[in-house]
C-alpha cells in the first residue's frame, strides 16, 4: 500500500524484440495533474494501458488506489479518454453519454443529471441530441472528455486530450482540468505538446521508455537552469 | 444488465445502419430468388430402383435401360424400409394388374429417370408381345390391354427440381454467411474504432460484451431466420413435409454459431479487407461439405472433416425435417451439435477478449 493514487515500480515492457518500456518508475499523488510527456511512440499510451490493466507488463507493476492492476472492479473510479476519440458515430452525443454512464455503473437516477452536467462542462449542451457523425473534431474530443468526466472520478486518465484542437479550446480545456483539480480530483494526461507541460503540478520527460525527469515543471527548469520544459527537454537529451 | 445495455445499443447502430439492414435482409433473398430461377435442371448419376412382383421380361427391358440398377424385394414392405433407408431411389411394383410406382423424391432428377425407365420397358415388353400375339390370331381387331401406371411421391410432387434438394443446404448458407459477416464486422469496428478499449476501461465484463454481441445478433437473426424460412417456402413454393418451427429453431441456433464465428474471426483481423479475404477460408468449404455434394462419394479424411462445419449439421437436420417430416427427437443429435458449437465459440470469445484488458 502507498499513499498515490498511482504508482508505478519498474515496469519493462517489449513489443517483439522492440523494448517500449525499460524500468519505468513513476507516481501520482492525490489532487495533483501530472504530465507525462514525450515524442510520439515514446511510449506514453503504453505507460496508460499498463496502469489501466489493458496490457499485462513484462516484468514490474502498477498499484492504482493501492490496488494490484489489472483490476476491473476498480475501473468504476476512473474516467478514461483515450488517444483516439473512441465514440459511436451513429449515435446521438447523449446517447453516448448514456451509453457509457451505464457501463460505468452510474446510478440510474443519477443519469440526467450526470449528463447535463458534464455536457455544461465541455460546452456541449446544445448539441447533445445530435449525431456524432456530424461532429467535427473538437466537438468529437469534448465529447470524449465529458465520457471520461462522467460520475465525477476520483482519478482521470486522459492520453493526449488536446490533440487536433484549437488553441482556444485547449486553453479551455486545461482551465477545466485546473477546476477538477481542486475540487480533489487527481489527473494523470499525456501530451507530446511541451508548453501545456507548464500547466501540471508534476512533469514526467520520456523519451524511448525511459523517465528522463520527473518534478514540477519550475524545479526542473530551475534545475537544468532553462526557462521552458521544451529547453529542458533539449538539455536532458542531450545529457542522455 | 449490462448485456442488455450493450445489445440495445448494437440494435440502434444496426437500425441506422442501411447497408447492414441490407445485408441481413434484402439481399439474402435476391440471391436465393435467383439461384432458385438458376438451377432448373441437372444430370444425375445411377439410379437404384427396386422391383415387387414384376415380370421377368418387364425386369429384363427394366435392366438394359442405362444407368439403372435394379434390385428384386420379396414385398411392397421391404421395398419400402429400404426406400427409407436411401438403399433405392424408388420401386416399381405390380399389383391388381397395374404397376405402381414408389419415389422417395428426394431427388427430382432421379424420380423422373426412373418413371422414364419404366415406361420404357413397359413399352418394349407389350410391343412384344402384340407382335406374338398378332402372328398367332387372326387379324381380329384386338382391344389392348391397357397399363395403368401411376406415381406416388413421398416428397413434393413431379415438379420437384435440383434446387429443392439444395434448398437446406442454401437456406442454412444464407443464415451463417450474412449473419457472421455482419456481426464480425460489428465488431471489428468497435475495435479499430477504439470504442472496444473505451468499453474496457470500464467495468464491464468481457462476458457481457460477447452476450450483448449475441443478443443483439440473435435477435436480429431471428427476423432473418423468419424471413428467409418463410420466402423460401410460401414464395418460392417448396413443400415442408414436417414442422417449421423445427426449421426456424435450426436455423436460428445455426446463427447463433455464425454470430459466435464471426466475433471470433474479428478478432483475428486488422480491418475490413482482411475479414473480406478470410470469406473464402471460412465459407467456401462449408458449401462444399455441408451437403450440397454428396457426401459418400468423398474420401475418408473429407468425411471426417466435414464433421467440424456446423452448416453441415444444420442443413442435415433441415432437410430431413422438411424432405422427410422428421421430428424434433429425430434431429436431436443435430441440434446438440450446433449447440455446442455455439458454447465452445463463445467461450473462446469470452477469453479471446484478454487480448484487449488482462482481467
Ligand atoms: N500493440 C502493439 N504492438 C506492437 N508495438 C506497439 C504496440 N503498441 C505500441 N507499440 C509500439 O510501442 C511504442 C510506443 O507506443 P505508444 O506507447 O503508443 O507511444 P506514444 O503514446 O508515446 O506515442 C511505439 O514504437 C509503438 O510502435
Ligand atoms: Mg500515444
Amino acid at each position: 500500500m502507498t499513499d498515490k493514487i498511482i504508482s508505478i515500480n519498474n515496469l519493462k515492457k517489449k513489443y517483439g524484440k522492440q523494448v517500449v518500456l525499460n524500468n519505468v518508475s513513476f507516481e501520482v499523488d492525490y489532487g495533483q495533474i501530472v504530465g507525462l510527456i514525450g515524442p510520439s511512440g515514446a511510449g506514453k499510451s503504453t505507460i496508460i494501458k499498463l496502469t489501466l490493466g489493458m496490457e499485462k507488463a513484462d516484468s514490474g507493476n502498477s498499484e492504482v488506489f493501492g490496488i494490484h492492476m489489472p483490476n476491473r472492479k476498480i475501473l468504476s473510479k476512473m474516467g478514461y479518454m483515450a488517444q483516439s476519440d473512441s465514440l459511436y458515430n451513429s449515435l446521438s452525443a447523449r446517447e453516448n453519454l448514456l451509453f457509457f454512464a451505464k457501463m460505468r455503473e452510474l446510478k440510474k437516477e443519477d443519469l440526467d443529471s450526470e449528463i447535463e452536467r458534464v455536457s455544461k462542462v465541455v460546452d456541449l449542451t446544445d448539441q447533445l441530441d445530435k449525431k456524432v457523425d456530424n461532429f467535427s473534431g473538437g466537438m468529437k474530443r469534448r465529447l470524449s472528455l465529458a465520457i471520461a468526466l462522467l460520475g465525477n472520478p476520483q482519478l482521470l486518465i486522459l492520453d493526449e486530450p488536446t490533440v487536433g484542437i484549437d488553441p482556444v479550446l485547449r486553453k479551455n480545456i486545461w482551465t477545466e482540468l485546473g477546476k477538477l483539480r481542486d475540487n480533489g480530483c487527481s489527473i494523470l494526461v499525456t501530451t507530446h505538446v511541451m508548453d501545456e507541460a507548464e500547466l501540471t503540478d508534476r512533469v514526467a520527460l520520456l523519451i524511448d521508455g525511459n523517465i528522463i525527469a520527473d518534478d514540477a515543471p519550475n524545479n526542473l527548469k530551475q534545475q537544468y537552469d532553462v526557462d521552458s520544459i521544451e529547453n529542458v527537454f533539449m538539455k536532458a537529451e542531450g545529457d542522455m | 444488465m449490462k448485456t442488455l445495455s450493450i445489445s440495445s445499443r448494437i440494435l440502434k447502430e444496426i437500425f441506422r445502419d442501411k447497408k447492414t439492414l441490407a445485408m441481413i435482409f434484402i439481399i439474402p433473398i435476391i440471391v436465393m430468388a435467383l439461384m432458385s430461377y438458376v438451377f432448373k435442371s441437372y444430370n444425375s448419376t445411377d439410379i437404384n430402383i427396386g422391383t415387387v412382383n414384376i415380370s421377368q421380361q418387364v425386369e429384363s427391358n427394366l435392366t438394359k435401360v442405362k444407368n439403372v440398377n435394379v434390385k428384386e424385394f420379396k414385398n411392397e414392405k421391404s421395398a419400402e424400409n429400404a426406400l427409407r433407408d436411401n438403399y433405392i431411389d424408388s420401386f416399381i411394383i405390380y399389383k391388381n394388374n397395374d404397376y405402381k410406382m414408389v419415389h422417395a423424391n428426394i431427388d427430382a432428377s432421379k424420380t423422373s429417370m426412373t418413371t422414364a425407365a419404366l415406361s420404357s420397358a413397359l413399352t418394349q415388353t407389350s410391343l412384344k408381345n402384340m407382335s406374338t400375339t398378332l402372328a398367332k390370331i387372326s387379324p381380329v381387331k384386338q382391344h389392348q390391354p391397357k397399363i395403368h401406371l401411376t406415381n406416388e411421391y413421398k416428397y413434393g410432387s413431379s415438379k420437384t427440381n435440383f434446387f429443392d434438394k439444395m434448398m437446406p443446404t442454401l437456406m442454412a448458407f444464407f443464415v451463417f454467411f450474412f449473419v457472421f459477416l455482419t456481426s464480425g464486422m460489428a465488431l471489428l469496428k468497435e475495435r479499430t474504432s477504439g470504442t472496444l478499449d473505451r468499453l474496457l476501461a470500464t467495468p464491464v465484463k468481457r462476458s457481457e460484451i460477447i452476450f450483448g454481441y449475441s443478443l443483439s445478433y440473435g435477435l436480429m437473426a431471428v427476423f432473418q431466420t423468419i424471413i428467409i424460412v418463410l420466402f423460401t417456402i410460401k414464395v418460392l413454393d417448396i413443400e415442408v413435409v414436417g414442422s417449421i418451427w423445427l426449421i426456424l429453431l435450426t436455423t436460428f441456433l445455426l446463427s447463433l454459431v455464425a454470430i459466435a464465428a464471426g466475433l471470433l474471426l474479428s478478432t483475428f483481423v486488422k480491418s475490413e479487407f482482411q475479414l473480406m479475404q478470410f470469406i473464402p477460408l471460412v465459407v467456401i468449404p462449408q458449401i462444399f461439405f455441408s451437403g450440397l455434394i454428396p457426401l459418400n462419394s468423398l474420401d475418408n479424411w473429407a468425411k471426417v472433416l466435414s464433421f467440424i462445419f456446423p452448416i453441415k449439421y444444420a442443413s442435415e437436420a433441415i432437410s430431413n425435417v422438411m424432405m422427410r417430416g422428421f421430428t424434433f427427437t429425430g434431429i436431436v443429435i443435430e441440434l446438440i451439435v450446433i449447440i455446442l458449437f455455439i458454447a465452445i465459440l463463445t467461450f473462446i470469445n469470452i477469453i479471446g477478449l484478454k487480448r484487449y484488458r488482462k482481467v
